[in-house]
């Protein structure tokens, strides 16, 4: 596949076998800054797969991933974490709120992971919060809010460092549909005000429809449907 | 549904009489409502005046017409061109996209591919319809959503299509 | 079903059944042991009654067909004291002593096992030259008190003369003429059994309640599953109570084999001089048998315990409402509780008073509980006003606050057996400086005293000993008694004076002489007042004296002596033996023939200590020149080294208790990580370090132990000082031992966080975030 000029991530022909099971065979994919693209496919087709590989968390065994001209492989373990401190966000279906930790401290987490101080992360985090609607919840510890507004809160923290790629797991998987358009309104709407690239992997359509564009993942092969039509 | 594509299609595997047409054509698609001979021979005589099919042969033997069709180079490209095309989202559309996958099927071609371009254009009518709601008052959005959920119907049933392709292949060629 | 499913757990259920028995298998062998110590005291005491040889107190009887001549010819061999004995049976119905079936003939000997396999070895080499008879037997169990006992009986011949009333008698029968209740053990002793037993068996008592805990959560889960299939909230709890009482059962088993165990191990084993023989160690079977019965009962009852505040609903674990914020005045109730019982005791261990055993062990039990039950209070106060510092810390201190109880239930069980085993390594450190004496022997001069060597042998001692390696001077006195009138009349004798003899190197050292030859008499002036004013009373040439010629039972002969006319009057100085003494000085050629064979002989050396074995070569030479020679080591401490081995042992089950709780704090460690395996993946996913992760479970683990040392430390410090109270010791406090239990408990912190941080980074791996 060839990738047009101006992507800010590329990825090309990945391959990664999870034991005997192949969950990427030569996938590719390319995505601008600013854009919105779903990665859709069935259950085990490797959507999650690729978006680990495309965010450095999981290095393919083989393929390559550029990131601002960058090669990922080329990186080390501790210089790709940074990349995903500064340069990336995450939300996940659950599990990624630190349960001890009040909202308002988990939002401000990656800030203080680059080693801004607990104040200024704090105060950054709370900013976000507003603009997700949570602010009230800064001093509730996850476990004391609801689904949707914990995604919230777990939105705002993927923001909070100001990230050029948002990386989305099933963001609503656990919601139900009004909250999870919610959050995916405010998750898009963020991201387009801060022209971050959002990398969406969904297996529902509803959800999907907020994006640009959408990559389908079969059988560990990726056809991007804009770019093939 | 166009009876004349999935007729076309049909015949992409090879030659047949009108009679084994209709057969056919019942057998595959035709389960609540069987074709009528007079439909099969209408439908035959467009294309061969558009020249999407021409008579391979007439069987000896008199009695209601024993004309062998076969398609035509034409024909070929014409079922190519329509089962690529994504049919316009709209209600009651599975029959339709039922016959393109089995004809897809049929023929060799790729089914999933037929899935993903209908998918494709789904989600750009979803798109539409998303914005659109994000951007509308209230009436809007229950407007929207609406056409939403069904269009999302239209999707899970290609999700599962898409994922018993396999099995559905096993069954139409066998 | 109960016991079912703790087996069917899969690994973990079994590492949770394991550690769960291994607690209570400690617990229970323990016990088992502390209920068959006052049987085996007992034991020992009368096997050590049955062989008296008693050598006082007797009328001197003459030689019969029953009567044996029976000579103490005690040793040491490398700081081990050896019990000897030299036999003469003089007829043939002489009383045989417990454990021999006949008595060795002379030149032979019977040994106690440990003895044979000392002479044996490399090691005893100097002790066979020491000892030179041949070994005939061993000495069976009924004659020793312990499995490590030196032991000998060794036939002699012509011991008659020897008999002395106290190291050599003629006897009829072994054992106490008076037979008495065992005696009373030294009140501090009994206290620091009590303690010892008290404070080993608290961290383990903590250890099984956690242990009994292990794996709750995942427990309650699986209880969940159980009320959604239909069971009742009685029988999940049933099932619960089920599965703690087979791990507890396992545990009895378990616990009796540690008891085999350690009952065979206690065969080998020495403490302050004193072993015994596996089979003294029988509990009492009723004892036993509530053992076996309280423990299992206990795990089923805390089990029951923890479960109170868990409401098992078919579709998860609801705890009951938030729990209430730790109230601090019941919990300082329970020290100050234990602080009181023990307050009326103190001072009573110098007096010879008793201590209350129940007051004792329910004080030191009610301080110890206090750490378990202030711990929670302490780190739920501690770390709810701990600021944040960098993430690593902040995540760390968050989950404390969050969730306190279950990391002070962890620091528990350290904290309790830091706590009890500062207190006593205090208590042993206070009583052992206590117990060291000084002697008031300066240990400049001389080094060693060999005594007890009997006739004109001495002098000529002198010059084996200098011959004997590592001695460096050798001076042999003699001492005899002189008096005005015959020591047979009455109120014999009046006035008298002593008579050192020795040669003239020897004389020198104890007076300045200026000329001296052999055959002159001395008149040694300036000693203390009362032995001048007689000696110079005495000192009148011509005057006639009567030696001393008693042999303890009886008096001898009279023997007269005029004093000689060329009296030279010296100066006493001071001796080897660190005394200035007035009397004569006689070198041997002066003194009467018949008194030669009663001169009581000492000789004192100046070593070189440098010399290994130094002392086992003196004490060689004395047995050559007489095996009833007593040779005493001179020191300016008499230094108990008893404690020195207890402490060690206190040390050692100190770091296994601190190396089970350990492991116990791995486990709920490593389930804990387990089940935010998914958070963790998400942490590294958007870039977190694998530092800061690792730096937290660190911190999770080591406040929460800090908070428990410091405790320990204090509470420990406290009761410790409060029991040198009680025995009277002065109070010290004993840094090393505390930095030493703190450096423990601190290195297992340590360990436990290393070996969760391979596992803690495979869970990191980002397959973690992996649902499909």
């Amino acid at each position: 596949m060839t990738s047009p000029a101006g992507s800010l991530l590329i990825a090309q022909d990945l391959r990664k076998a999870y034991g005997p099971t192949l969950a990427l065979d030569g996938a590719g994919f390319s995505i601008h800054p600013g854009e919105v693209v779903a990665i859709m496919g069935p259950s085990g087709s490797g959507k999650s797969t690729l978006l680990h590989c495309l965010a450095g968390i999981v290095p393919p065994d083989s393929g390559s991933i550029t990131y601002n001209g960058q090669e990922l492989a080329t990186m080390s373990d501790a210089q790709r974490s940074a990349l995903r401190r500064s340069e990336f966000g995450f939300v996940f279906q659950f599990g990624q709120l630190v349960p001890e930790l009040t909202c308002v401290e988990n939002v401000a987490l990656p800030l203080r992971l680059n080693g801004t101080s607990r104040k200024a992360a704090e105060k950054a985090a709370l900013g976000w919060m507003e603009r997700l609607e949570v602010d009230n919840l800064k001093d509730k510890r996850p476990g004391e809010v609801s689904g949707g507004q914990g995604q919230r809160v777990a939105v705002a923290r993927a923001l909070v460092t100001g990230p050029r790629v948002l990386f989305a797991d099933e963001p609503t998987g656990a919601l139900d549909s009004l909250n999870g358009e919610r959050v995916m309104e405010l998750l898009t709407d963020a991201a387009r005000s801060t022209n971050a690239a959002v990398v969406l992997v969904t297996h529902e359509a509803r959800v999907a429809a907020y994006s640009d564009r959408e990559v389908v993942v079969r059988d560990g092969k990726s056809r991007d449907m804009e770019r093939a039509v | 549904m166009s009876i004349g594509h999935t007729l076309l299609g049909l015949l992409e595997s090879g030659p047949r009489h009108g009679y084994d047409l209709k057969r056919a054509f019942d057998e595959k698609f035709g389960h609540d409502r069987p074709l009528h001979y007079g439909q099969v021979y209408s439908t035959m005589s467009r294309l061969l005046k558009n020249g999407l099919v021409e008579v391979d042969g007439i069987e000896a033997g008199g009695g209601p017409e024993r004309k062998r069709y076969a398609i035509t180079d034409a024909g070929v490209t014409d079922v190519e061109r329509w089962l690529a095309t994504p049919e316009e989202p709209a209600e009651y559309l599975q029959s339709t996209l039922y016959t393109k996958v089995v004809l897809a099927l049929l023929t060799h071609r790729n089914a999933a591919d037929i899935l993903d371009t209908q998918r494709s254009e789904h989600l750009r009518s979803m798109r539409i319809l998303t914005d659109r709601k994000r951007k509308g008052d209230l009436a809007d959005q229950l407007i929207c959503d609406h056409a939403l959920f069904h269009l999302e119907a239209d999707l899970r049933w290609l999700e599962l299509t898409a994922a018993r392709l396999d099995k559905l292949r096993a069954e139409v060629t066998k | 079903m109960g016991g079912r499913f703790a087996f069917a757990g899969g690994r973990e259920g079994w590492v949770r059944v394991l550690l769960t028995a291994v607690g209570v298998g400690l617990g229970v062998a323990l016990l088992l042991l502390t209920t068959a110590i006052p049987n085996a005291l007992a034991v020992r005491h009368d096997r050590d009654e049955a062989r008296l040889d008693y050598t006082y107190d007797q009328k001197h009887k003459p030689k019969a067909a029953d009567t044996l001549v029976i000579s103490d010819a005690n040793s040491n061999y490398h700081g081990s004291d050896i019990r000897g004995r030299l036999v003469e049976p003089e007829g043939p119905r002489a009383p045989l002593a417990p454990g021999l079936a006949t008595y060795p003939a002379p030149g032979d000997m019977v040994v106690s096992p440990a003895l044979k396999r000392l002479l044996d070895s490399a090691d005893g080499k100097l002790l066979r030259d020491r000892l030179p008879y041949r070994v005939v037997g061993t000495i069976g169990e009924p004659g020793l008190i312990g499995s490590h006992e030196l032991a000998y009986y060794a036939g002699a011949k012509n011991l008659t003369p020897r008999i002395d009333g106290w190291q050599t008698a003629r006897i009829t029968a072994f054992g106490n003429p008076h037979p008495s209740p065992p005696d009373k053990t030294d009140p501090v002793l009994i206290l620091l059994i009590l303690v010892v037993f008290v404070v080993l068996l608290m961290p383990v008592a903590v250890f099984i309640a956690a242990a009994v805990r292990f794996g709750g959560e995942r427990r309650d889960r699986r209880l969940a599953a159980l009320r959604l299939v239909g069971s009742d909230s009685r029988m999940t709890r049933r099932i619960a109570a089920g599965e703690a009482l087979a791990g507890s059962l396992v545990g009895l088993v378990f616990g009796t084999v540690f008891f085999l165990l350690g009952r065979h191990l206690a065969g080998s084993v020495e403490i302050l001089g004193i072993s015994v023989f596996p089979s003294y160690l029988n509990p009492t079977p009723a004892l036993a048998l509530l053992v076996a019965v309280t423990v299992p009962a206990a795990a089923v009852l805390v089990t029951l315990f923890a479960m109170r505040g868990v409401v098992i609903e078919p579709l998860g674990v609801v705890r009951t409402a938030k729990p209430s914020r730790r109230r601090l005045w019941w919990r300082l109730l329970l020290p100050l509780g234990g602080l009181a019982m023990l307050a009326p005791m103190i001072g009573q261990g110098r007096s010879n008073g008793e201590f209350n055993q129940y007051l004792v062990i329910g004080g030191v039990l009610l301080l110890l509980v206090g750490v378990t039950a202030l711990l929670p209070w302490v780190v739920e106060a501690v770390v709810a006003r701990l600021g944040t510092g960098n993430v690593a810390w902040q995540l760390a201190v968050r989950r404390l606050q969050l969730n306190s109880g279950s990391a002070a239930r962890m620091v528990n069980g350290i904290a309790v057996a830091v706590a009890g085993a500062v207190a006593l390594q205090m208590l042993f450190a206070g009583v052992e400086s206590d117990y060291t004496k000084v002697t008031g022997q300066n240990v400049e001069q001389t080094q060693m005293q060999v005594q007890n060597l009997r006739g004109g042998a001495f002098i000529s001692a002198a010059e084996k000993f200098s011959a004997t390696k590592g001695v460096r001077k050798a001076t042999a006195l003699g001492t005899l008694q002189v008096g005005d009138r015959s020591w047979n009349s009455k109120g014999a004798p009046g006035t008298s004076s002593s008579v050192t003899v020795g040669d003239c190197a020897a004389l020198r050292e104890v007076a300045r002489l200026t000329s001296c030859h052999d055959g002159d008499v001395f008149v040694a002036r300036g000693g203390d007042r009362g032995m001048d004013a007689d000696t110079a009373k005495l000192a009148r040439p011509g005057r006639k004296l009567y030696f001393d010629t008693g042999d303890g039972f009886s008096k001898g002969p009279d023997l007269v002596w005029p004093v000689p006319s060329g009296l030279q009057q010296v100066r006493a100085i001071k001796g080897p033996n660190e005394n200035v003494y007035s009397g004569f000085l006689m070198t041997p050629a002066a003194l009467p023939h018949r008194m030669t064979g009663l001169v009581s002989g000492q000789v004192y050396l100046s070593l070189d200590e440098s010399v290994p074995d130094v002392h086992e070569y003196v004490r060689n030479t004395a047995a050559r020149i007489d095996p009833l020679a007593d040779s005493i080591v001179w020191a300016a401490n008499e230094q108990s080294t008893k404690f020195t081995s207890i402490r060690t042992g206190l040390l050692v089950g100190a770091t296994c208790v601190l190396a089970l709780i350990g492991a116990s704090l791995l486990v709920s460690q490593l389930e804990q990580l387990r089940e935010r395996k998914m958070l963790l993946s998400a942490l590294i996913a958007f870039g977190t370090r694998r530092r800061t992760l690792s730096l937290s479970v660190l911190w999770q683990t080591a406040i929460p132990i800090a908070l428990g040392l410091l405790l320990a430390s204090t509470v420990g410090l406290t009761l410790g000082a409060v029991l040198l109270k009680m025995v009277g010791a002065t109070v010290g406090v004993d840094w090393a031992s505390v930095l030493t239990m703190s450096g423990i408990g601190a290195t297992v912190v340590l360990v436990v966080t290393l070996l969760s941080l391979p596992p803690l980074w495979r869970l990191m791996r980002p397959e973690g975030l992996r649902t499909e």
